[in-house]
């Protein structure tokens, strides 16, 4: 048993077009200096997971596959899916491993090679990650399509505009920029965003995070072998929810139940206040699959009360020096988003940024020392969030 | 994939294998010779009187004899009183549009149809459903009110869709 647990190293690749290497080379860019900065070996490793939702790609069975290309048989491991949540999936899978005395020493990959299928094969299977029957097969949704009914939604509750989600996709590019890890490092104004082709309306092309290549690793530790490592971040909490299949089997299209739950579970299990959490907190990754959702993920993670999250961007309030900082290494929209590597890629944010290790013009001031992550797979059917702190609880 | 498929034919005739040069990063690609068709088929036995009522214009559901749950899209059990019997419902067919899109970009198994709106209303019996919306989505309002119309579909089979009520 292990009351904490933390992570001790953490590697990350670069997110991309990676049509130069295959799906082990790929992991590896990221298990390698994963155990280098944890200074541990494969034979150290008791257990890992690996968050990949595949399909789109050639290889399904991966842990199998970094068995053999990285040493790590004849340990156990699986792969876990959870669709765009697959990769926190994967680190709560390691975390309730160690805390459970099951492990003392978990690695944690997220990976998915999105480009080893062509976009409309790609549009055609995500489109399915709703409910197969009554949304795909007969009104054909498209990923964009669900979240831009929230966006809809939203903008008719509220007053938000195609404007205002612009300034979410600037902001993340601004950041995005900065990140060498990201897949596009290039600022954009808010005419880029408006002016980029429809996709699913209300969003457009620069509203929607793009396809990508690319893996995450951390090395998870029990809190006896952590105590000896000097470059370390503890999980201080984790709330896990779950929500419809259905859109339609929803109350409200402006917030997504299982995320507020999460969010709700994540701060109770921390020891923070309902009322004000990002008083308690030095930053956050949410999941801006698109712009909109980013808004929204506000709300649900309390930065903000019910319909002010759009205040919140529109006064740049989650850029450094804000309220909150939010996805200041370019988000899931300008860093790109592996699908299973996401989680992870979040969770090494975390890390760099508690550590202030973060690439120039893109550190947040740590003064409280503890970030949260929040990932969603498919509309919201699975909601991870996590929080990390410094110091251990 | 046409292009694709000459280029791979023409590289294996002169190279020996199916590979092509990525455009973008001038990177070696093998391409894989196995393509993958899927077509599912899915069991509606226990949902049988939707379809059926679906062919009289009608849109129907299933409701909790035990505890007066209504539920849609159908569903055979509930869990609310873990029993199963269920009598099936007729819904009045008006309600309020919640929410709405536009597919631009669709998948290819939709390319045969232009850009389509996808709704989401509240029927005046509580329940909601997602369906293709009818007419211009410029011309329509979160709020308003709509009807559930069966028509059928390019594709030669029945479907819900829902109408703007002027």
């Amino acid at each position: 048993m292990s009351e904490n647990v933390a992570i001790i190293g953490i590697g990350h690749s670069k997110f991309g077009t990676r049509k130069d290497v295959n799906l082990p080379e790929l992991a590896w860019e990221a298990i390698k200096p994963a155990l280098d900065s944890a200074n541990v070996e494969q034979k150290d490793i008791d257990f890992y997971v690996v968050g990949n939702a595949g399909m789109w790609s050639s290889e399904a069975a991966v842990p199998s596959l970094m068995a053999e290309y990285a040493d790590l048989a004849p340990k156990g491991s699986m792969r876990v899916e959870a669709a765009c949540a697959s990769g926190n999936a994967a680190i709560r899978v390691g975390y309730t491993a160690i805390k459970s005395g099951g492990a003392d020493i978990v690695l944690v990959l997220g990976i998915e090679k999105m480009q080893e299928s062509p976009n409309p094969t790609i549009i055609e299977l995500i489109g399915r990650f709703g409910s197969y029957f009554w949304e795909f097969e007969n009104f054909g949704l498209t990923f964009p399509g669900y979240y831009a009914m929230y966006g809809t939604a939203y903008m008719a509750k509220y007053g938000a505009t195609e404007e205002d989600y612009a300034k979410v996709a600037v902001k993340n590019h601004y950041y995005g920029a900065k990140n060498p890890y990201a897949q596009f490092r290039k600022e954009i104004d808010i005419d880029t965003v408006l002016k980029s082709p429809y996709i699913a309306w209300p969003f457009k092309l620069f509203d929607c995070s793009p396809i990508t290549d690319g893996a995450a690793a951390v090395i998870l530790a029990s809190e006896e072998f952590a105590k000896d490592v000097e470059d370390k971040i503890w999980i201080l909490s984790q709330g896990v929810g779950t929500g419809t299949a259905n859109l339609s089997r929803r109350d409200d299209f402006t917030t997504l139940p299982s995320a507020s739950y999460a969010a709700e579970q994540a701060y109770k299990k921390a020891g923070i206040d309902l009322d004000a959490p990002w008083k308690y907190l030095d930053g956050a990754n949410v999941h801006d699959c698109f712009t909109a959702p980013e808004i929204i993920a506000y709300e649900d993670c309390r930065f903000c009360k019910r319909g002010e999250g759009v205040e919140l961007i529109r006064e740049e309030q989650t850029y450094i020096g804000g309220r909150i900082p939010v996805n200041i290494d370019g988000g899931l929209k300008a860093k790109g988003h592996p699908i299973g590597a996401t989680g992870v890629s979040q969770a090494v944010e975390a890390y760099k940024q508690l550590l202030s290790q973060a690439e120039k013009g893109r550190q947040a001031d740590i003064k409280n020392g503890r970030w949260l992550t929040h990932n969603v797979g498919g509309t919201g059917h699975f909601t991870y969030v996590t929080i990390y702190g410094l110091e251990k609880r | 994939m046409d292009e694709l498929r000459k280029a791979i034919e023409k590289n294996m005739e002169e190279f020996g294998f199916p590979v092509t040069i990525d455009e973008r990063l001038g990177t070696l690609q093998w391409v894989d010779m196995r393509e993958l068709r899927l077509r599912y088929v899915i069991c509606i036995e226990n949902i049988m009187p939707f379809f059926e009522g679906m062919r009289e214009g009608k849109l129907i559901t299933t409701k909790c004899k035990k505890c007066g749950r209504l539920f849609f899209p159908p569903q055979k059990d509930c869990p609310s009183c873990r029993d199963s019997e269920m009598e099936w419902v007729e819904l009045k067919k008006e309600g309020v549009l919640e929410t709405l899109t536009v597919i631009f970009v669709r998948p290819p198994s939709f390319a045969d149809y232009d850009p389509y709106t996808v709704a989401i209303a509240k029927l005046d019996d509580g329940v909601k459903i997602t369906a293709w919306l009818k007419g211009d989505p410029q011309k329509v309002k979160v709020g308003q009110r709509v009807k559930v119309e069966i028509s059928r579909r390019k594709e030669g089979y029945l479907m819900y869709e829902l109408v703007p009520v002027e």
